[in-house]
């Protein structure tokens, strides 16, 4: 199931401007990476290259490759569609369809991939709803609109709605920034949970949760306003939180930065 | 609804603006600053309320006017009809003495006619408006939507001349295939014109439906263009085709955009006069409820009988027409508003 990736060379695009220039990084399997640096260094482009979804932007787009499990998923004969089935995501701000009902919401995926059978949904949509800690508050309401629930509650209902799936690479891109701290932690655990499974690569802006959750650590840094976003530093995160080997990471983590 | 929105949206602007003109200041209590910039901006607020409450009660008032209007020069007439005014299929008004007028034909021509352009304006204006925001590279873009708004520009009376001159005998063999095959169905059997002439409900109902195709398109393209990103990059992300992604996201959230559009058109289509009048031609015997039926719309009849309005009592008779036109419009805006504002709330 889970697969590495492999980033070579990487130059990403909106239009003419190059938002993350020539990024080179190896992602493990069964392990969380995180991404961190300050706002528009690129993380969330970086991210969204993973599973094909930057090219979603009208005039974006990607040079060099990224090899999920050693293929290429900008080789010419991929399709999009099948990479964003293998590859999940959660987004920053909660958007879970606000027309369709909660479990409806949980099972969107499988309903795509073209399962029918509805006593199987409806065990995957318990099961992810568990998974993502959501089950006890939303099981007496399961037919009401996604849109009725609380932000925290909403973004739960969209990593349940990622794991049902079950996807090869979970992206998240700053999964907690809508959440309390007691749902926070629940998420923190999951993601634990989840990498005995999943390869999970996840974007945050909080250093206690990068260093709680990952297992390797990219750091990037934009030197100017208008110039592309670098990686810095991909390292342990243990070796990035003690010991890094840049100035800029040491500056960035210790807050004495900008 | 509108003018109240806008007043609304205005206040709390304004009130925002006011509350956080200076975010390094003390309490706005002391504030000498925040409390002259509040002043002045509850006095736009006044103004703004004013205006825009103002108009909204001219507005009102002036559709009551024209509705009672239509009702006083309309009672007479009816106080003096000889025919049943609601069943009968007459309109004989040239013996001021023994007016005999009802609205059955008009209502039914001009409810199937406008019912007809309708079923074919709606699927064609839906695939535009998909094409246009989901499919059209932007090249393509501009330049398509920019021929479906022309459309809107066109004046009626060359597209009723095209529909009798072009259209009407362009479709006879399409007319009489519908007629031979499906005449056994009430309506596409034989009407009360000839189908070889083309001045049909059908003819009609086509001239119609390429009417109101930029209306009905214009406002579900706008609705479509509106969906929330989160929510296309959300379907896309969890592996949805394009398609899939309209389905889940596109369509649900412009649904009611889409209805309220077609609405529209409805009340374009049941109001147009020269075209139709153009097209129809006149039918001796009362409506079979056919598409290949002849006759006048309400629009239509008042229009060719303008000339005679000299005589109070006959000219009431066709105000009568328009009174009941009027309330069929305001049917077709209440329902559309309706679907447009239930489906908001549950948003
Ligand atoms: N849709 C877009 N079109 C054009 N430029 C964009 C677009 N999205 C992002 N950018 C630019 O790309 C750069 C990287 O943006 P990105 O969103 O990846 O930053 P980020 O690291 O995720 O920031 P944050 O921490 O604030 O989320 C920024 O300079 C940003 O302005
Ligand atoms: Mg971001």
């Amino acid at each position: 199931m889970a697969k590495r990736i492999d980033v070579k060379d990487v130059n990403i695009y909106y239009g003419k401007f190059r938002a993350v220039d020539d990024v080179t990084l190896h992602v493990p399997p069964k392990q969380v990476t995180a991404f961190i640096g300050p706002s528009g260094c690129g993380k969330s482009t970086m991210l969204r290259t993973l599973n094909r979804m930057h090219e979603v932007v009208p005039g974006a787009r990607v040079e060099g490759q990224v090899l999920l499990d050693g293929e290429n998923i900008y080789a010419s004969s991929v399709d999009p569609v099948q990479v964003r089935r293998t590859v999940g995501m959660v987004f920053q701000s909660p958007n879970p369809f606000p027309t369709m009902s909660i479990r409806d919401n949980v099972v969107a995926g499988l309903k795509l991939a073209g399962t029918r059978n509805k006593k199987q949904l409806d065990e995957i949509a318990e099961q992810a709803l568990r998974g993502a800690n959501l089950w006890n508050e939303v099981k007496d309401r399961l037919s009401k609109p996604g849109g009725g629930l609380s932000g925290g509650q909403q973004q739960r209902l969209c990593i349940a709605r990622a794991i049902a799936v079950q996807p090869d690479v979970l992206l998240m891109d700053e999964p907690c920034s809508a959440l309390d701290p007691i749902s926070t932690l629940a998420i923190e655990d999951l993601i634990s949970e989840l990498k005995k499974d999943y390869t999970i690569v996840i974007v945050t802006h909080n250093m206690q949760q990068a260093a709680r959750v990952s297992d390797e650590t990219g750091f990037f840094n934009v030197p100017g306003v208008g110039e592309p976003g670098r990686l810095v530093e991909f390292n342990d995160t243990e070796k990035i939180f003690s010991n890094p080997d840049e100035q800029a990471t040491e500056d960035y983590i210790s807050g004495r930065f900008g | 609804m509108t003018d109240e929105n806008e007043v609304m949206t205005n206040t709390s602007a304004d009130s925002r603006k006011g509350q956080g003109g200076d975010p390094g200041a003390e309490p706005p209590a002391s504030s000498w600053l925040g409390q002259g910039e509040a002043a002045k901006h509850r006095r736009a607020d006044a103004l703004f309320r004013w205006l825009a409450t103002g108009s909204g009660i001219a507005v009102v008032s002036a559709v009551s006017l024209i509705g009672v209007f239509l009702l006083v020069q309309a009672w007479p007439s009816l106080q003096a009809n000889n025919a049943n005014f609601l069943f009968s299929s007459e309109f004989d008004t040239r013996d001021a003495e023994n007016l005999r007028f009802g609205i059955r034909d008009l209502l039914v021509v001009t409810v199937m006619s406008s019912a007809f352009a309708l079923v074919i304006a709606m699927p064609l204006a839906l695939g535009i408006a998909l094409f246009l925001t989901q499919y059209a590279p932007p090249a393509v873009r501009r330049p398509f939507g920019y021929i479906i708004d022309t459309l809107a520009a066109v004046p009626s009376i060359v597209y009723g001349l095209w529909g009798i001159f072009v259209l009407g005998p362009f479709l006879v063999p399409v007319a009489l295939w519908m007629n031979r095959n499906l005449g056994w169905i009430p309506i596409f059997a034989t009407g009360n014109v000839s189908i070889k002439g083309g001045g049909t409900i059908f003819t009609a109902g086509i001239v119609l439906a390429v009417m109101i195709l930029p209306i009905i398109t214009s406002v579900t393209r706008e609705v479509f263009r509106q969906t929330p990103v989160k929510h296309i990059e959300g379907a896309l992300a969890l592996g949805a085709t394009r398609w899939e992604m309209i389905r889940t996201t596109v369509l649900p959230f412009g649904r009611s955009g889409y209805i309220a559009g077609s609405m529209l058109g409805l009340g374009r289509a049941l109001g147009e006069t020269v075209a139709v009048l153009v097209v129809l031609r006149i039918a001796s015997s009362p409506a079979t409820f056919s598409i290949f039926d002849g006759g006048y719309t309400f629009a239509s009849l008042i229009a060719s009988a303008a000339h005679e309005f000299v005589h109070p009592l006959p000219t009431g008779a066709y105000i009568a027409a328009g009174l009941v036109l009027f309330i069929l419009t305001f049917v077709v805006n209440a329902i559309a508003r309706t679907i447009a504002n239930g489906k908001m709330q549950r948003l």
